[in-house]
C-alpha cells in the first residue's frame, strides 16, 4: 500500500471544502462524510490539478456528495451520472472524471451505464457508497441490499439477491476494481488513490453505514454496530485465498480486486489513434 | 462558392451540424434516424471530433450533456421511441441551461408504431414531453436544403440561448434526394463565457439578456451545474421559492422576450388570401401544391409555411386571423398543431383540420378539398 501524506484537515478543508457548506444533509451516524473525507484525501494524495477535476453525481444521498466541494461539479437526474462522464472524459480527455454514486443509483437505474463504462474501460474513477439502501427516499431495498433484509419496501423481509458489484464490474472489463469499507478508512483512502491513478474504468465500492434507514429496521441501529457488522463480514483480499467458499458465503473481500495496468488500452486513447487512423485515410 | 451535391435530409442534418461547429455526437441505433449517426461516425473522427455509440437512448443524451458541458458543440438524433426515451434528459439540459440540439426524425407513433412511416407526431411531445414548466425552441424544415439551413441554426440558437434546441424533421426528409448547395463557411453562435474572474462567476446570472455566460467544466471556475432548483451561483435551492420562481420566469422568459431571433416563416399568394394554409414540415410541400391548385381554380387560396414550431408564432397566425376567412391545417398526427392555432385565432376565422395518421404524406387533392 502507498503511504498516505497527511495534511491538516483545515489546509485540506481550506482548498478543496465550499465555504460555508456544513452541516451536511446527512443523518447522524451516516457513513458517506466518511467517504468523502477519504476521496478528499485520495485526490490530495494523487496530487489531482483541481482545474482539471470534475465530480459528476446523480440522486441520492450520495448525489449531494459535490455539494461541499469546490470542484466544476454535475449534480444530474437518478442514475445517469456516468453516461454525463463519458461525454465530459471524452470530450476533454484531460479531465479527472470521479463519479461518486449510492448502491441504488449505480447498480439498478443506472446498472447498465456501470457496466458499459466498464465494457469501454474509459478511464473514470466510480464510488459506490453502498448503504444497502436508498436513504434518500426513505430506506428501500436496492440491488445491494443482503437478502432478507427488513426495508420500507420488503417489510416481511428482501427476497432478492443482490449483486456483487465488483464481480460485475470485473466481468464486463473493469481494469481497476477495489472493495473497502468506512470502518477501514485509510485503506479506502488508498484504494481510491489508486483508482484514480489507473488509467482505465475504476470502480470502488465502499461499504458504508445507514443506521437510520437501514440499520434500526435490522437490528443494527447505531453507526457502531454497523461499523462492527463490517468488521465482522469483511475479509482481506489475502485471507480469502486462504478461505473455502462455505467459509466465504456472505462474506465481502476487501481490498484490490483487478488491477490490469494497460493504459493504451483505455478509451480515450484509443480513441485518439482513431482519430489519426481516420485522419491518415483510414489507414493505419 | 459552396459545393452543389445530391444528399438526403438525413445526410443534410450532418452536413448543417458539422458547418455550425458540431464536435461531439452520442447516439443509439433508430429507424429512421440511425444515417445521421452513421454520418456523424464517418466525418467526426477526421476532423477530431468525437462520436460515441451509447448503450441507449437515455445515455446518448446525457453523454452529449456532459460534451457540451467540457466546451464542445454537441448533436443528438433520434426518432419517436428514442424521442420518448430521452424526455427526462431533455429537462437537464434546459433546467441546467446546457446547449444541446436533438433532430428527430418523427415517425408513426405511438409505440412501436411505424418504423420507417413519416409522421408528425411529436409536435406536442416537443413542447411538453418533460416534466414541468420549460422553455422550448422546435424548428421544422419542409426540404433537404431546410435540414441543412436549420440544423445551423438550431446549433446556435442553442448556444445563443444556452438551451435545448429540437429539430423536427420526419420519414420522408429522412431519405428524400434533393441537390443543395452546400456553402464553404455559415454564420456560427459561440455560447457566452465568463469574462469574470473565477470567484465572481455566477453560472445561473440574471442578466439584462436572460442567458448567462457558461464557463467551461476544467476552465477554473468551479461551478456547479444542478438539476435541481438553484440560485444564481448553482446551489441548491430545493426549499427557496422565490428562487425557483425566479428561475422558471428567467427561463420562461429568455427564450419568449427573443421571439424575433427564433421565429422563421415564409408566405406566398397572401396579398388576397381568403384561405390560408398553414403548414410545416413534408406536408408544407402538399400544401404549397395544393395552393397552387387552388390560385389555378381561382380560389383565392394563400400559403404560410412556418419553419418554428415552438415558440408558437402567435403574431403570425393572428395576423392571418384578421384578414383571412378559414385557415387550413394539414399535419401528419390526429391534429397537434392545429389545436394552438384555434387557440391564437380564437373565433377570428375558420380553422379546419386536415389530420391523418398512416404513414401517408397528406395528397395536395385532400388539402385542396379543405380549401374549397
Amino acid at each position: 500500500m502507498a503511504k498516505v501524506a497527511i495534511k491538516k484537515t483545515s489546509e485540506i478543508r481550506a482548498e478543496y471544502y465550499r465555504p460555508n457548506s456544513f452541516p451536511t444533509i446527512w443523518c447522524p451516524g451516516c457513513g458517506i462524510g466518511n467517504v468523502v473525507a477519504s476521496m478528499v484525501r485520495a485526490i490530495d494524495t494523487v496530487g489531482l490539478k483541481h482545474d482539471d477535476t470534475v465530480v459528476v453525481t446523480g440522486i441520492g444521498c450520495s448525489g449531494i456528495i459535490y455539494n461541499y466541494l469546490n470542484f466544476d461539479a454535475y449534480h444530474g437526474i437518478h442514475g445517469r451520472a456516468i453516461p454525463v462522464a463519458v461525454g465530459l472524459k471524452l470530450a476533454n480527455p484531460r479531465l479527472n472524471v470521479i463519479v461518486p454514486m449510492g448502491d441504488g443509483d449505480s447498480s439498478a437505474i443506472g446498472g447498465n451505464h456501470l457496466i458499459h463504462a466498464a465494457r469501454r474501460n474509459i478511464d473514470i474513477t466510480a464510488i459506490v457508497v453502498n448503504n444497502s439502501t436508498y436513504g434518500n427516499t426513505g430506506g428501500q431495498f436496492s440491488p445491494l441490499t443482503p437478502t432478507g433484509s427488513i426495508t420500507t419496501t420488503s417489510p416481511f423481509g428482501n427476497i432478492e439477491n443482490s449483486f456483487d458489484l465488483c464481480e460485475l464490474a470485473k466481468g464486463a472489463g473493469a481494469t481497476y476494481v477495489a472493495r473497502g469499507a468506512t470502518y477501514y478508512s485509510r485503506q479506502m483512502i488508498d484504494l481510491i488513490a489508486n483508482g484514480i491513478r489507473h488509467k482505465g474504468f475504476s470502480l470502488i465500492e465502499v461499504i458504508s453505514q445507514c443506521p437510520v434507514q437501514y440499520g434500526r429496521r435490522n437490528k443494527l441501529p447505531t453507526a457502531v454496530d454497523l461499523l462492527k457488522w463490517q468488521k465482522e463480514n469483511t475479509v482481506s483480499v489475502t485471507r480469502a485465498k486462504t478461505m473455502s467458499p462455505e467459509e466465504l458465503k456472505g462474506k465481502f473481500i476487501i481490498g484490490e480486486l483487478v488491477n490490469i495496468e494497460a493504459p493504451d488500452q483505455e478509451y480515450t486513447a484509443r480513441y485518439e489513434r482513431l482519430i489519426e487512423k481516420a485522419r491518415s485515410g483510414g489507414k493505419s | 462558392m459552396g459545393k452543389v451535391t445530391v444528399i438526403s435530409g438525413n445526410e443534410a442534418c450532418v452536413e448543417g451540424a458539422l458547418a455550425a461547429g458540431v464536435r461531439f455526437f452520442a447516439g443509439y441505433p433508430i429507424t429512421p434516424s440511425t444515417p445521421i449517426a452513421e454520418g456523424m461516425s464517418r466525418r467526426l473522427p477526421p476532423i477530431g471530433g468525437k462520436f460515441i455509440q451509447m448503450e441507449d437512448e437515455i445515455a446518448s443524451m446525457n453523454c452529449i450533456i456532459g460534451a457540451s458541458l467540457a466546451g464542445l458543440k454537441v448533436l443528438g438524433a433520434t426518432s419517436g421511441p428514442g424521442f420518448s426515451l430521452k424526455e427526462e434528459s431533455f429537462g437537464v439540459a434546459m433546467l441546467m441551461e446546457v446547449p444541446c440540439t436533438v433532430i428527430d426524425v418523427m415517425r408513426v407513433g405511438p409505440s412501436t408504431g411505424m418504423a420507417t412511416m413519416p409522421a408528425q407526431g411529436d409536435i406536442m411531445a416537443a413542447r411538453w414531453g418533460t416534466h414541468g414548466d420549460h422553455p422550448v425552441i422546435a424548428l421544422a424544415p419542409s426540404s433537404v436544403r431546410e435540414c441543412f439551413e436549420l440544423t445551423v441554426k438550431a446549433v446556435n440558437l442553442a448556444e445563443r440561448f444556452r438551451t435545448l434546441v429540437f429539430v423536427l424533421t420526419d420519414a420522408i426528409l429522412a431519405s428524400l434526394l434533393e441537390r443543395v448547395e452546400i456553402p464553404d463557411s455559415v454564420e456560427t453562435v459561440n455560447r457566452p463565457r465568463p469574462t469574470v474572474p473565477p470567484a465572481q462567476y455566477k453560472p445561473y446570472q440574471i442578466t439584462p439578456d436572460g442567458v448567462p455566460p457558461m464557463a467551461d467544466f476544467g476552465a477554473g471556475y468551479h461551478w456547479y451545474a444542478s438539476s435541481n432548483m438553484h440560485d444564481e451561483r448553482g446551489f441548491l435551492a430545493t426549499d427557496q421559492h422565490a428562487v425557483a420562481w425566479t428561475l422558471a420566469q428567467r427561463l420562461r422568459d429568455k427564450i419568449l422576450k427573443h421571439k424575433d431571433e427564433v421565429t422563421f416563416y415564409s408566405t406566398e399568394w397572401m396579398d388576397d388570401a381568403e384561405v390560408v394554409v398553414y403548414a410545416f414540415g413534408s406536408t408544407a410541400r402538399s400544401a404549397r401544391a395544393a395552393v397552387k391548385m387552388a390560385r389555378a381554380k381561382g380560389i383565392k387560396a394563400g400559403f404560410v409555411k412556418t419553419q418554428t414550431i415552438w415558440p408558437f408564432p402567435e403574431e403570425l397566425v393572428s395576423k392571418i386571423a384578421e384578414k383571412a376567412r378559414t385557415i387550413v391545417v394539414p399535419e401528419m398526427n390526429m391534429g397537434q398543431m392545429v389545436e394552438k392555432v384555434r387557440e391564437v385565432v380564437c373565433g377570428r376565422a375558420k380553422v379546419v383540420s386536415v389530420a391523418r395518421v398512416d404513414g401517408i404524406l397528406i395528397p395536395p387533392a385532400e388539402i385542396l378539398e379543405a380549401i374549397k
